[in-house]
């Protein structure tokens, strides 16, 4: 090893779940004849529209601000036409489909040199180009307050997630781009910016040989890939303070944007899961129409599209856009049949976390898990679960219930701050009493939000 | 199963809002979704889910019982035929055990069964899969010879005030099953404690003492032989006797990773540190009973297996568990050897630690909490 000296950080729990359909490692292209962008993909976000169906936009071109956060633009990632408002119940904005004119014309403005601009210079061009909702803040997990000097930037260099995209391809032979970024959020903190490397693999070059950052390596399960795990270990959010994260291929786009003065919205997508007949990657744009990634693809019809990992990941039509903030389409069987007396089967091919099935006799084998609920919901009575999945040392089921009875000060007491749904996936995903555990953690968030501003 | 499942879809709508049988609409529920899972799928967040179900967990345990069960039918016919001085086969033995013991499985599964789904219908719940284990838990520690309404009454009163009091399932404070014994125990001592109780139309003149009997009376040397009491060939409740086959059921319960392998190693440690200790500082016949006599003799082991590890009653937290079992060793040992009452300390070690295993857990996570905020100081000063 003759990167960073630094010591390897070891997450002794967790559950990494073997799924079928991981993407192999090639990449093909599609250039999507419809993107979308997705004012629901931002929490807290009210979108106030900059267009009307029918305008014509370039890559760059502002859509719509957030009301509360005026400077906070959203743009098109390619250039075309405003083809479609979509809006759902009470009119709440779904989609906003733009369709590829194929020209990929794109605002400009202006290239720069990271390292030779000022903060308020490198913040600027990122919200005018619609870059800055890349970047998000622990606790709520929401958009970067721009006024705010974050004690630290985190940067997961892998994720552990199922299925999940291998971020060293993505960032292979980008090299350039990933730098530039990098030069552009080391002016925005204070801190550190941490990247943080799988100790259980050979990290790509491209994150080893990167300048102005610390390096943490990290080993173990799922979710030893989280930021939030990593900011436990490494820098531990408490009351007051504001951490800021972001996945490398985010960095990509800011760097792009440095170096070439416009939005480039070429973003690498994992198709995975038990469904696709060929799971590979794929060389996209953001908010792409998943339709031609899936045509002629899928084994099975009656299927659940997901954009993101199947842990926590967002349901998506089979004509549906990838979300802002995912690199992963996953598509798994959909579980809406009975069984007979399913509870009481052997279970050779019903994965568990327990061992109460006998599938815990073939280790390393590869499940094709479906979205059966395996059960019906159920007062908590188990104990002890959570914690063996939970990343550090929370207590998860005294905070699920503090926040059930509302109670903001206890919820501050346990840790609240440092926690965001993703944290909880694993500990819904074995839930005995089937809870919806990551609902409930996102209401306890937008509490808390609301509690202190 | 399609003919099954055919029916049940023809039958559903009037067991729904707005249908003839509305109002049983958790009891229809309960008996679909115990034949078969149901089709409901999520919809956010986690998209998969795991395949456990709190009616997997049941039936764990339940299949951990099962050795214990077995065995205490055999037993109950073996103590028998002794007692009378007879001769008998295995069948003849099992059989005999077998008429006594399903009456008492019945009755305790038709009443507390019975107040569930009463109470899952006035509530809109679904029935909860626990009373599964609860209805089993019961019969086992009772003697065999228990009237049947005295057992029905014991089941009423722990399923209403054991836990649907505190609002049912997931909330109770101390072990249902438990609280159906001491409720007879308190309630009906006659039937409950003594030498009579043990052994099931016991001949008059055998005595039918426990070994714990026989040491609280001061009549060491009539304890069984250590094997005796590890096999379970020993006059007792009807699934405490054997440490082997409740052994069994350990293995399951740790295996599957259903019980706390930490509560039970804990109780151990406790029981057996402070009866070496007593050993040590031995100053009359009971101090001197060797330490491991404690694992085998009793409800010790069935107590500390099946009912100490109740995940609903019992501390919650990792550290909490280590702490509660530990002390509910402690506390067996100190009521079987010092307090000249009861020959038995199990039941009431582990109803004192129910109770106070929020007050560990409080303290476990107040440490959480302290740690959480000491992080926070060097930026103050």
């Amino acid at each position: 090893m003759f990167f960073d000296m630094s010591e390897e950080i070891k997450i002794k729990r967790g559950l990494t779940i073997n799924l079928a359909g991981e993407a192999e490692k090639t990449v093909t292209e599609i250039n999507p004849k419809y993107c979308a962008i997705k004012p629901t993909d931002f929490v807290g976000v009210f979108p106030k529209l900059l267009i009307q169906e029918g305008d014509t936009v370039k890559a760059g071109s502002p859509l719509f601000f957030d009301k509360y956060h005026e400077q906070v633009h959203f743009t098109s990632p390619i250039s075309g036409k405003v083809k479609e408002l979509r809006r759902g119940e009470k009119r709440i904005l779904l989609e906003i489909v733009i369709e590829s004119d194929g020209k990929d014309t794109a605002v400009d403005f202006g290239k720069g040199n990271p390292s030779k601009l000022t903060r308020e210079e490198i913040i600027e061009k990122l919200l005018m180009s619609g870059i800055w909702p890349m970047i998000r803040q622990r606790p709520y997990s929401i958009i970067a307050d721009p006024s705010v000097k974050p004690k630290a930037i985190f940067i997961s260099a892998f994720d552990t997630a199922p299925l999940a995209p291998d971020y060293d391809l993505i960032v292979h032979s980008n090299g350039d781009a990933f730098q530039s970024g990098v030069d552009a959020l080391t002016k925005l903190t204070e801190g550190a910016v941490h990247l943080n490397v799988n100790a259980d693999a050979q990290p790509s070059k491209v994150f080893i040989n990167c300048k102005g950052v610390q390096i943490n390596k990290f080993s173990g399960k799922h979710p030893a890939g989280n930021v939030g795990t990593q900011i436990a270990f490494v820098d531990p959010i408490n009351k007051g303070d504001a951490v800021w994260y972001l996945r490398p291929q985010e960095v990509l786009h800011i760097g792009r944007l440095f170096l070439n003065g416009k939005v480039d919205a070429t973003h690498v997508v994992a198709l995975t899961g038990s469904e696709v007949k060929r799971p590979h990657y794929v060389k996209t744009k953001i908010g792409s129409s998943v339709t031609d990634m899936i045509k002629d693809n899928l084994v099975s019809d009656n299927v659940r599209c997901i954009s993101g990992n199947p842990l926590t990941g967002r349901r998506i039509e089979k004509i549906g856009y990838v979300g802002f903030y995912d690199s992963q389409v996953s598509v798994i069987p959909e579980g809406d049949h009975f069984e007979f007396l399913g509870w009481a089967l052997p279970g050779l091919k019903k994965y568990s976390y327990s061992r109460t099935f006998l599938s815990w006799l073939r280790p390393g084998a590869k499940y094709r898990l479906d979205t059966n609920y395996n059960g019906g919901e159920r007062a908590y009575v188990m104990t002890g679960q959570f914690e063996k999945v939970f990343g550090w040392d929370i207590y998860p089921l005294q905070l699920i219930k503090a926040i059930l009875i509302e109670d903001v000060d206890l919820m501050e007491k346990l840790g609240i701050y440092e926690v965001d749904e993703e944290d909880f996936a694993l500990c819904e995903f074995i839930d005995t009493s089937k809870t919806e555990i990551q609902a409930i953690v996102r209401k306890g968030l937008e509490l808390m939000r609301k509690e202190m501003s | 199963m399609k003919s099954l499942r055919n029916f049940l879809d023809r039958v559903k709508p009037s067991f729904e809002k707005g249908g003839k049988f509305e109002r049983l609409n958790a009891t229809f529920d309960a008996f679909e979704s115990f034949l078969f899972v149901p089709n409901k799928v999520t919809y956010s967040g986690s998209h998969i889910r795991d395949a456990i179900d709190m009616k997997r967990t049941m039936t764990v345990v339940i299949l951990a019982l099962i050795p214990s069960l077995l065995f205490g039918i055999y037993n109950i016919g073996f103590q028998h035929f002794l007692s009378h001085g007879e001769s008998a086969g295995f069948w003849q033995m099992f059989g005999f055990g077998a008429l006594k013991v399903l009456p008492i499985i019945v009755v305790s599964y038709v009443v507390g069964l019975g107040i569930e789904f009463t109470f899952a219908q006035a509530r809109g719940h679904e029935v909860n899969e626990g009373f599964l284990v609860t209805g089993l838990l019961i019969p086992l520690v009772m003697p065999p010879d228990i009237p049947l309404w005295m057992l029905a009454l014991a089941v009423a009163f722990a399923v209403i005030f054991g836990k649907e009091v505190f609002g049912g399932t997931g909330m109770n404070i101390m072990n249902p099953a438990l609280t159906a014994r001491a409720f007879l125990f308190f309630a009906y001592p006659q039937d409950m404690t003594g030498d009579k109780v043990w052994i099931a139309e016991k001949a008059d003149a055998f005595s039918g003492a426990t070994p714990l009997g026989h040491a609280l009376v001061g009549e060491f040397d009539k304890i069984p032989a250590p094997i005796d009491m590890f096999l379970g060939f020993i006059p007792g409740s009807i699934g405490e006797t054997s440490t082997l086959a409740i052994l069994l059921g350990a293995v399951i319960l740790i295996a599957t990773g259903i019980g706390s392998w930490k509560i039970m190693l804990s109780a151990v440690i406790g029981a057996l540190g402070f009866g070496y200790f007593l050993n040590l500082v031995s100053f009359n016949d009971y101090t001197a009973i060797p330490a491991h006599f404690h694992l085998i003799m009793g409800g010790f082991a069935f107590g500390v297996v099946f009912m100490a590890t109740d995940p609903v009653s019992a501390a919650q937290t990792n550290r909490g568990k280590w702490i509660y079992g530990f002390l509910i060793g402690i506390m067996v040992i100190l009521i079987r050897v010092f307090n000249p009452a009861y020959p038995e300390g199990v039941m009431l070690a582990i109803l004192l630690m129910n109770v106070f295993a929020p007050l560990i857990d409080y303290y476990v996570v107040e440490a959480n909490i302290r740690k959480r905020l000491k992080r926070i100081k060097p930026v103050k000063a």
